[in-house]
């Protein structure tokens, strides 16, 4: 259902101008960053105001796949090299992820790392060979309480709101690279060089015959911002998996192997992440730290 | 008051010159760095942050170090250093200016930077790190000018510029701190994340600035007719003696942490750093360099003959300014980056653009520094202070 | 006046310089823009008078929309929906087909220079021009 402009304009009046007694005592619950935040409804000062004195944001199309709280559960040991190359290139492909050979400058959104570089605290000599070898997905976990939004001096990453999905907004991303010395996970890739170099800067202006990116309808990015795993928050919106996600169960299928990747909601009971955790051992990347993450590993 | 930028000599003109030919240089290479992008320097997807965050890490203590002769002066009425103030508040200008064209260059979008100000973010300590150094940078022109003028005119500052002296006492204390909550409060960089950071680089800055000083003194003494002071320069020395010895100190008690608890998180980077690991050791020399300099230079600095001896003394001098900037302005940065979170050794080294754009920024400072202080020293010598 | 052949002198190099764009480009003026409106679609979004003037506002708001918040369906003032999108309901082959014809006509003749397609990937535009791209090289 839509949001009428003459209603919008009514909330954004109220919550803008501010009724002062009632948010006051709303306030003591909340510390005021956050308490802002929640005035604001997932935008800051200069886009509320633009709203205002514009038009409506609009609404989340109702084909839209919602949660309260997205997560993922990865079962390492139905994964072999096959699986995790095509969750990769899947990946790397719908997001126009470069690629980049020299490893200094590669950009990753999801990779296989061993399992004793995705859980060093966890690593002993003795583990299972098969698990040592095993390929161990790795991606951003859109942390509960990510540490990369917190340091962010321009809200260029953020989590949003109703589904805790942590994003990046690469139009203001000023490329501090604060984000990457915050995130415990080593999730974030910036763009060292021109990840789509385009030809000649002439009036019409089309990439390079061979960077040519191969997802039209995806953007590509600019040098010099910090880019990571959005969770699909593209495909959600139309009401469709992630696409690793869905190219894994595919493939586990095909294998007769139980869906190495599943991708639901936290906060619903009934949801096929909630009896994965509830029925396996889980484990996640260094949750000492605090961030809580979102993508639990059944080993 | 200006103007007397413009009345120096020939070597005067030579240095400007000279400074001016490097940053032209280093223009280029920015706008290369510009075109290209970030990947011209050695830095990389796992050591995210290189010699451009480490220089400005170093110099911001070299700006707050401005405190170290202020506060005797206006705080304890400590009379000898009124003679130097301005020479230190005018070194402070030099060097925020320094820490923000570190921070420009080091930008993957520097055109975009102005969004900091647009979408105010109070949880980013980059955010404060941005008040704050321009709030000193801002602090330290009006008062030196300020006061310079009131002193050119033979009068006593003028009563509105005293709480703006008191205020750039804390704020000078402010911008090291804040810049060493840049890397105490990240939850995935062990070698960081300590209590003790910020006030390590208090003490850091309060010997590597004011030898900085001495040493700027020296000069002033040297080409100028305007002589700063043999006290001035022997209180400074001792300045620089309790200052470094709190910075080993501070980095001792670190050390006893990391290498007693032995937990691997912390251990692996201060192995990485003086040991190496399996074969990446790129800064083992360098590490163990600064901390032979800085111990030679306490030696130089605690035996009062000495220190006394102004020969010597400038020799602790350079020891110090040497052996902080590698710990500090390479070590420090490079150090939590390696190894990285997912504990694999990924090695740094700047590459000739890199240095030179950080060489380009220097020289900017330094040009600054060299135009301000003429103007100080052209003012003393005419009320004959010299 | 105390050196006033200099400061004239001064006046007139300076007057030189800020006229210079108008002199050097004298009788040569730009190509009018020369827009060519799609052949599927009779309807912007909104109506033509408000997107000529808010069309960059309206790509702002759809902007932060979609990136920030997930609101990525947007109700036109007749009622009609579209996705907020740039490259997917602006410059596509469905409605603006081609950039050159549209976006480029006013921009380049105002010296405007958006840099939405540094990112976004405009609809290809295959005729006339090609040959030309491959004889520089």
């Amino acid at each position: 259902m839509g949001v009428n402009r003459r209603k919008f304009l009514k909330i954004a009046g109220i919550s803008t101008l501010g009724a002062a007694a009632k948010p006051a005592a709303d306030a003591l619950a909340m510390n005021p960053i956050e308490w802002l935040d929640k005035k604001l409804g997932g935008f800051t000062v200069p886009e509320t105001l633009l709203h205002f004195f514009h038009k409506p944001a609009g609404f989340t199309p109702g084909e839209a796949l919602t949660a309260k709280r997205w997560v993922m559960v990865v079962n390492v040991r139905q994964i072999d090299e096959e699986i995790a190359e095509a969750c990769m290139e899947v990946c790397h492909r719908i997001h126009n992820v470069p690629h980049i050979k020299n490893p200094k400058h590669e950009i990753k959104w999801i990779w296989d790392e061993h399992y004793k570089h995705a859980l060093p605290g966890q690593h002993h000599e003795h583990i299972d060979e098969a698990l040592k070898k095993a390929p161990f997905l790795v991606l951003c976990n859109h942390c509960e309480n990510p540490a990369c939004v917190r340091v962010c001096p321009t809200k260029a990453t953020f989590k949003r709101k109703h589904d805790g999905i942590v994003l990046m907004d690469m139009h203001r991303c000023i490329g501090c690279r604060f984000c990457m010395a915050a995130c415990p996970f080593g999730a974030r890739s910036f763009n060292w060089i021109i990840p789509w170099p385009r030809e000649g800067a002439g009036t019409m202006p089309r990439f390079r015959k061979d960077k040519e990116p191969p997802n039209p309808e995806f953007p590509t990015r600019v040098k010099g911002v910090v880019e990571k795993c959005n969770f699909c928050a593209e495909r959600l919106a139309k009401g469709q998996i992630p696409a690793c996600v869905e190219t894994c169960q595919e493939l586990c299928k095909e294998k007769g192997r139980e869906p190495a990747l599943v991708f639901g909601d936290l906060e619903d009971p009934d949801s096929e992440v909630r009896q994965l955790l509830r029925s396996h051992h889980t484990l996640r990347r260094k949750p000492e730290l605090g961030t809580n993450p979102n993508v639990y590993y059944i080993v | 008051m200006l103007e007397k930028a413009f009345l120096g000599g020939r070597k005067y003109w030579i240095l400007l010159v000279i400074f001016g030919g490097i940053i032209g240089l280093g223009f280029i290479m920015w706008l290369y760095q510009f075109r290209v992008g970030l990947g011209i320097t050695g830095m990389s997807r796992d050591v995210s942050w290189g010699f451009y965050i480490g220089q400005f890490t170093y110099l911001v203590g070299v700006a707050a170090a401005g405190v170290m002769v202020v506060l005797p002066y206006y705080l304890h009425h400590y009379k000898a250093f009124g003679r130097i103030t301005i020479l230190a508040e005018f070194m402070a200008v030099g060097a925020v200016s320094m820490c923000l064209l570190f921070i420009l260059v080091d930008l993957g979008n520097p055109v975009r930077a102005l969004n900091v100000l647009l979408h105010p973010s109070p949880n980013s300590v980059l955010f404060w790190d941005m008040i704050v150094l321009n709030g000193y940078l801002f602090l330290n022109i009006l008062i030196g000018w300020n006061v310079l003028s009131a002193e050119r005119k033979g009068s006593p500052p003028p009563n509105w510029i005293k709480p703006f002296i008191y205020l750039s006492i804390p704020w000078a204390i402010s911008i090291h701190t804040v810049t060493a909550y840049l890397y105490a409060g990240l939850p995935g960089r062990h070698f960081w994340l300590t209590a003790i950071m910020a006030p390590r680089f208090l003490a850091s800055a309060f010997c590597a600035g004011p030898a900085l000083l001495i040493l700027l003194c020296l000069i002033v003494r040297k080409t100028t007719r305007f002589d700063p002071g043999k006290e001035q320069i022997q209180t400074l020395g001792s300045i620089v003696t309790y200052a470094l010895i709190l910075n080993v100190f501070f980095f001792l008690c670190e050390l006893f942490t990391v290498f007693y608890s032995q937990i691997p998180g912390h251990i692996d980077h201060f192995h990485y750093l003086f040991f190496g690991h399996e074969g990446h050791g790129n800064l083992i020399v360098l590490m163990w360099l600064a901390f032979a300099l800085m111990t030679a230079a306490i030696i130089l600095l605690v035996v009062p003959v000495t220190r006394r001896n102004e020969g010597i003394l400038t020799v602790a001098c350079v020891l110090t300014v040497i052996g902080t900037w590698i710990d500090k302005g390479f070590g420090l940065v490079v150090g939590g980056f390696v190894p990285n979170p997912l504990h694999q050794y990924t090695e740094y080294w700047p590459t000739v653009p890199e240095a030179l754009i950080t060489l380009a920024v220097w020289a900017t400072g330094f040009l600054i520094i060299s135009v301000l202080y003429k103007v100080a020293t052209t003012v003393k010598v005419e009320v004959g202070a010299g | 006046m105390y050196d006033g052949g200099k400061i004239i002198t001064g006046v007139i190099i300076g007057l030189v310089f800020m006229t210079f764009p108008i002199w050097y480009t004298s009788g040569r003026a730009a190509k009018k823009p020369d827009i060519k409106l799609p052949v599927k679609e009779k309807q912007c979004v909104e109506p033509k008078e408000y997107m000529r003037v808010k069309h960059m506002q309206l790509l702002d708001l759809w902007r932060d929309s979609v990136v920030r918040v997930a609101q990525r369906s947007y109700v036109a003032f007749n009622g009609v929906k579209y996705d907020m999108s740039l490259q997917n309901t602006c410059i596509s082959a469905d409605c603006h087909a081609k950039k050159t014809e549209f976006c480029d006509q006013c921009h380049n003749y105002t010296g405007v220079v958006p840099y939405c397609w540094d990112c976004h990937i405009e609809p290809k535009e295959e005729p006339a021009e090609k040959p030309q791209a491959e004889e520089k090289h």
